[in-house]
């Protein structure tokens, strides 16, 4: 993992002190509301609905186990127990006093953690594949291109006023999980003829005018991948309108000017940019990539798995690893009625401890909201699962229905329309007491509680977005949405439900589903690719009508 | 074109320090409970008590005025998205919530 240098931590620590002077005078009123905003919004803090939320980078999902012990730290003593792991990779503090967030940030920053650049019209919180330099299907760790990224765009003095804020997403793999697709930039790495280098996606993004990004360069050498981001964004900061937020996203960006256009400013730009970058971010990246070298892992020779209840839990939360005698375990934090994305305190220290004990002390946070152990012993598999499921983190439902990705909604958030959290729990809870959640198998449903999609609603298999229909909440469901490699943006059913009617309508789908499919391997949205919208709508709306008849 | 009629409001805003949900009372304190608000019935004196309340800004941030129906217990929010900030997030029995509603308290 990527360690400070001596720079780093004088930039962080300079910072923080910059901002607890800043905190110090807004609170002593030299300094205005006004004049304040800006400056805490920089350090990622929000006033929400019912408190101040900080929200914390974890650069690329990565974790050290003394970084989660800190973020649990944090949880404890400057808030109610807990953190809100969220879509993008970051955690979030719901509770956190105004007078207390500058001490919250020397914790953060005595790990090399921060919250710069969480917030604002800058380049945001870098993000990667959650199963980064473990998975069997990566061409190349991806996490060193993406802390080059961080490097690059923490404090970039052209790129601190964007039009609007700004978002890239890395893959390694060719499978992806990174929604690379959803991205104002989407880096996919590619191998040709022996070289690595990059597939180039700019103006996907989800929000109130979802779009899939497109394809400016199919394969990018390595070594221009930093020119050529500047080149993107400085274009975009260029001719990104600044008249209206809601058209201000490089999507918009895109799609008013035309990709050919914009690959033109592209180039011409990458051209001007180029020749000043003299090879120096090939250093860096050399010397950075050396950081991220595996861990030094043990061999191994796992007994044959006889218990059903561990077998269940390695069919859903484990995944390939690179190595046969290792896996990647994901630990659910979405227990059926959970609130998605929440970790208490003790539960991150016990995941910090297991990495420790059985994962070389590597963690990794997922756009999903779920945590993973990239690195397991498979000879550890039976213990590790032990000390999960007594500490309640032994759910197996990743992938599966329960496994909701939702966003805070208006239970905490500022901007949304509608409640996401209690229609997750609600529809767990009921898959849960249906036991039919195995049978269903692979179904992605995503919740956002307002047009923004912090929730990913546009590219769930089950699409949510809850709304405020003359002040009562209302929910529209999309199908067919997929945020792999394949992204596809959802498409809407037709009217609404209502808050009571939601996991009702959700209920219906699911089961018929399972009276479309052809048998068991066929999944969700295979099926409804298979047959489109017609039966799914037919069974949403023509049982409603039986119902309320 | 026909302006809507005025109706009840609170001035409400949240604490600098802490970020807590307040209500301006008549007595000019900010106070955590929606049923010690001022119930505003005049378009007037609510523009007034709006402009008095974001004379504080040391004390409270993001000043505005809601809807509320007044009721014998006081002012009741007449939308969800204020209900929620009277009465704190449903996931959990924190903030407003704590010891008045259902929960895990976590």
């Amino acid at each position: 993992m990527y360690q400070y240098t001596e720079f780093d931590r004088a930039f962080l620590t300079e910072r923080n002190a910059q901002f607890r002077a800043q905190v110090a005078r807004r609170l002593d009123g030299s300094l205005t509301e006004d004049e304040f905003k800006p400056l805490r919004l920089m350090n990622g803090v929000y006033l929400q609905l019912h408190a101040y939320m900080l929200r914390v980078a974890i650069p690329y999902g990565t974790l050290s186990s003394d970084q989660m012990r800190t973020l649990a730290l944090l949880a404890q003593k400057w808030d109610k127990g807990y953190g809100h792991f969220t879509t993008r990779q970051n955690i979030q503090y719901n509770w956190p006093k105004l007078v207390d967030i500058p001490d919250m940030l020397d914790a953060l920053g005595q790990v090399g953690l921060h919250a710069i650049q969480t917030s604002g019209n800058t380049i945001r919180n870098v993000t990667a594949d959650h199963f980064a330099g473990a998975a069997a299907d990566e061409i190349e760790d991806p996490r060193p291109v993406a802390e080059l990224l961080r490097q690059w765009s923490t404090d970039h003095p052209e790129f601190q006023f964007l039009p609007r804020k700004f978002k890239i997403a890395v893959t390694g793999s060719p499978n992806d999980r990174a929604v690379t697709r959803a991205h104002d930039i989407g880096l996919v790495t590619v191998e040709r003829d022996g070289e690595i280098g990059y597939e180039v996606l700019i103006g996907g993004g989800l929000g109130r005018t979802p779009m899939i990004g497109k394809t400016v360069r199919d394969f990018l050498p390595k070594e221009d991948l930093l020119p050529y981001c500047e080149a993107i964004v400085s274009v975009y900061n260029r001719l990104g309108r600044r008249d209206n937020k809601y058209k201000a996203r490089i999507k918009i960006t895109v799609h008013e000017n035309g990709l050919d256009e914009m690959k033109a400013l592209i180039e011409a730009r990458f051209a001007e940019v180029k020749p000043l970058f003299n090879g120096v971010d090939q250093e860096m990246l050399a010397a950075i990539t050396a950081q991220f070298a595996p861990p030094d892992f043990v061999d191994n020779t796992p007994a044959p798995i006889l218990d059903p209840v561990l077998q269940s839990f390695v069919d859903t939360n484990v995944t390939a690893h690179r190595r046969d005698d290792h896996a990647i375990v994901t630990i659910s934090i979405k227990k059926h009625g959970a609130t998605p994305g929440d970790a208490t305190a003790d539960q991150m220290r016990l995941m910090a401890d297991l990495a420790d004990a059985h994962a070389y002390g590597e963690l990794r946070i997922s756009h999903e909201q779920n945590v993973i152990l990239p690195h397991v012993r498979r000879d550890r598999l039976p213990e590790l699962f032990a000390a999960l499921k007594a500490a309640g983190l032994g759910t197996a439902n990743v992938g599966l229905a329960s496994d909701i990705i939702a966003c805070p909604g208006m239970d905490y958030c500022a901007l949304a329309t509608a409640r996401s959290i209690p229609v997750a729990q609600q529809i767990a809870t009921r898959i849960d007491a249906l036991k039919i959640e195995h049978e269903v198998g692979h179904l992605k449903i995503k919740i956002s509680g307002c047009i923004n999609a912090c929730g990913h609603h546009h590219v769930g298999h089950i699409g949510i977005l809850g709304l405020d229909r003359a002040g009562v909440e209302n929910y529209q469901i999309t199908l067919g949405g997929d945020g792999t490699e394949d992204a596809i943006i959802g498409e809407r059913t037709g009217p609404g439900f209502a808050y009571d009617a939601i996991v009702p309508a959700i209920e219906r789908l699911i089961l018929a589903y399972l009276d479309l499919r052809h048998g068991a391997d066929e999944t969700f949205l295979q099926t409804y690719r298979r047959l489109g919208m017609t039966p799914f709508k037919a069974a949403l709306y023509e049982q409603e009508k039986q119902d309320a008849a | 074109m026909s302006r809507k009629p005025f109706t009840p409001k609170v001035v409400t805003a949240n604490l600098l320090r802490e970020g807590d949900v307040v209500y301006l009372a008549a007595d000019d304190t900010w106070v955590t409970d929606l049923a010690l608000a001022e119930i505003l019935t005049d378009e007037a004196h609510a523009e007034v008590r709006l402009i008095e309340g974001s004379q504080q800004p040391q004390v409270a941030v993001g000043v505005y005025l809601a809807d509320v129906q007044p009721g014998p217990d006081g002012p009741k929010p007449t939308h969800f998205r204020e209900d929620f900030r009277a009465s704190g997030p449903t996931n959990y029995a924190h903030g407003k919530a704590h010891g008045q509603r259902p929960g895990p308290e976590v």
